[in-house]
């Protein structure tokens, strides 16, 4: 039985007169502890059906399952609650709050679970360790090289063991060997049983994941 | 960390902007409170210098044919019907609702006596009260002690060639002059004041009281509130205000009321206006972080708590200052404004509380409309990268 199923998927963005068709009757089923690669050229759609897939983006027509959960027939606090629950979403440009350390940006998604400030620290400092960021978690984010930034942001994901890591572009914003370093941390962490849906443009990327699934003017294209 | 840390560190970031938003709810609240402080410092200044002012209600009886003119001193004629004050009239005035008003009550029982051969006015009263109500009398001795002691009038003791310690004879009772008042300019000046029940004895008028002065103070309600309160306990009886000092300077306090309410509505509303531009530009500065949260799985309700605890964070914080402020402003400004020296600290924290409560709820009711607004972003619109 797979985590993930998406059936008859049609998303259209509508913005005055002009109607554009992001995805088209995309079908999809990713089984757990895979290591999925989005990939297809700009515009194509990846980071609509990621943001679908993260319950962020309601859908046109068509329906998301997963975890044998409709997740779109959730009233919306309970969507924010599957999202805490079984997501963990790294985006394009890191995304970490400017104002809130290291250790900081890692717990936000814990502040609004019952854990103590104690459990709390413990938990990110474990995953902080595991993305390599020991001794940096009393930084501001704009203390550190990109790279860095990104660890900071794939340990926000990781902290609550989310059953799902979403990742749109995540080494679009670094330079080659840092892009590599993150790649090898994702292999390691999809080794250990996590499952990964990663957008990416660049095939080199795609070489570490499990399987790759193409879009094309929304479509997809063969798999 | 709690959500709480999230509405701290954001407040701490945008400590320049923060400032004004605090800054523009602290001169609301400072406004508000040194009104309230100054009007009640007004308040205090007339209730201290209520004995000065003298009795403002009048109670006489309301028999026509009495024609009794004190003010004008024509006293005459006093005749007794059935509808006369008596002593258990004063009493009464003690028992109105609005009683711990009733600063003084006089009563007064006046007749004509002989003494010497010279027709000259005598005036039972009550001198505990009496002495209280008049503060400005200055006597050479003593305000009578006892029944059998009396106070004369600056013109009675020239006319009688008398002075303290000397006797009278009041038909037939013989009294000791306990004192001798100072000019006073007014008809006292013409007057043997002796004790009430005394006067009514020698008078042979037992009870009887011809009309009872009153000092009453009351900071919220209308003197006229007193007056018809008194009517209702004297059917019989004829009460009416006087105006003097007291009633001008208590409608100059009612105007400076009024006056402070609309200030106080026009800063608050500012302030309001302020708090509400401030969040909603903070609101949609912060969209991509919102859009941020909610992908973590915030929910709507969360997104506003952070919202709301920031705006209550900066209510607490301009409450406390607006009240410190109001206070000090009013304690330097206020006594000089009013002409009073000095006066003493009054920390009311019945009026701290209010101004910390008035500023929280203008600060989170001002949010509310950017809290929703904040909740109902689109995040997906917010994470696209450009
Ligand atoms: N919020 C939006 N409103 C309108 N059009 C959008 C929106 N998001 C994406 N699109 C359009 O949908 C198409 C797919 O976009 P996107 O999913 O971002 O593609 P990709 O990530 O593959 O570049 C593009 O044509 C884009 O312009
Ligand atoms: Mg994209």
């Amino acid at each position: 039985m797979s985590l993930i199923e998406i059936k008859n998927l049609f998303k259209t963005y509508e913005s005055g007169e002009e109607k554009v068709c992001a995805l088209v009757d995309v079908g999809v089923r990713i089984g757990r502890g895979e290591f999925i690669s989005v990939m297809g050229p700009s515009g194509s759609g990846k980071s609509t059906l990621l943001t679908i897939l993260g319950g962020l983006n309601h859908p046109t027509a068509g329906e998301v399952v997963v975890d044998d959960i409709s997740i779109y027939q959730l009233p919306l606090e309970r969507l924010a609650d599957f999202r805490r629950e079984y997501l963990g979403f790294i985006f394009q440009s890191f995304q970490l709050i400017p104002y809130l350390t290291v250790i900081e940006n890692v717990m936000l998604p814990l502040s609004i679970t019952e854990r103590s400030n104690r459990e709390q620290a413990r938990m990110a400092g474990e995953i902080l360790e595991r993305t390599g960021l020991k001794g940096k978690e009393r930084r501001l984010p704009d203390q550190l090289s990109g790279g860095e930034q990104e660890r900071v942001a794939i340990a926000r994901a990781l902290v609550n063991a989310p059953p799902i890591l979403l990742a749109d572009e995540p080494t679009g914003n670094l330079d080659t060997r840092t892009g590599k370093e993150i790649m090898e941390l994702f292999k390691s962490l999809n080794a250990e049983g996590q499952t990964i849906i990663m957008v990416t443009h660049n095939p080199e990327n795609a070489v570490f994941s499990s399987r790759t699934i193409s879009l094309r003017d929304g479509r997809v294209d063969g798999n | 960390m709690k959500l709480k840390d999230i509405s701290i560190n954001n407040l701490r970031r945008r400590k320049g902007k923060v400032f004004f938003l605090i800054l523009g709810l602290t001169i609301g609240i400072t406004t508000v409170i040194s009104l309230i402080s100054i009007s009640r410092l007004m308040n205090e200044d007339i209730a201290n210098k209520l004995d000065e002012y003298g009795a403002n209600i009048l109670v006489l009886p309301r028999s026509d044919d009495l024609s009794l003119s004190y003010g004008g001193m024509s006293i005459g004629g006093v005749s007794l019907d059935a509808r006369t004050l008596n002593d258990s009239d004063i009493p009464k005035i003690r028992e109105i609702e609005v009683r711990e008003n009733i600063n003084i009550v006089s009563p007064k029982f006046v007749g004509v006596v002989e003494i010497e051969g010279k027709k000259i006015p005598l005036m039972g009263v009550q001198f505990q009260e009496e002495g209280r109500l008049k503060k400005w009398w200055k006597i050479h001795g003593a305000l009578p002690k006892n029944r059998d002691e009396a106070l004369l009038g600056n013109e009675v003791a020239v006319r009688l060639f008398k002075s303290t310690n000397d006797h009278l004879t009041i038909n037939g009772r013989k009294v000791r002059i306990s004192g001798i008042l100072e000019e006073t300019g007014s008809q006292d000046d013409f007057l043997i004041y002796a004790d009430l029940s005394f006067v009514q004895e020698a008078l042979n008028k037992p009870k009887a009281v011809s009309l009872i002065e009153v000092s009453a103070y009351c900071n919220t309600c209308p003197i006229e509130e007193i007056v018809d309160q008194i009517s209702k306990k004297l059917p019989h009886a004829k009460v009416t205000a006087i105006k003097q000092t007291l009633q001008t300077k208590m409608e100059a306090l009612d105007h400076f009321k009024k006056f402070s309410i609309g200030i106080s509505v026009i800063v608050l509303l500012i302030g309001a206006l302020i708090v509400f531009t401030n969040m909603m530009a903070s609101v949609n500065e912060r969209k991509r972080e919102i859009g941020i949260f909610r992908a973590i799985g915030f929910r709507k309700s969360h997104i506003m708590r952070i919202i709301f605890l920031e705006a209550l964070i900066v209510g607490l914080i301009a409450g406390v200052t607006g009240y410190l402020l109001g206070l000090g402003i009013s304690h330097f400004i206020g006594p000089m404004a009013l002409g009073m020296k000095s006066v003493r600290w009054v920390i009311d924290p019945s009026l701290a509380i209010g101004a910390i409560f008035l500023s929280t709820l203008i600060g989170v009711l001002s949010s509310v409309y950017p809290a929703l607004h904040a909740s109902k972003m689109d995040p997906t619109e917010a994470l696209r990268a450009l």
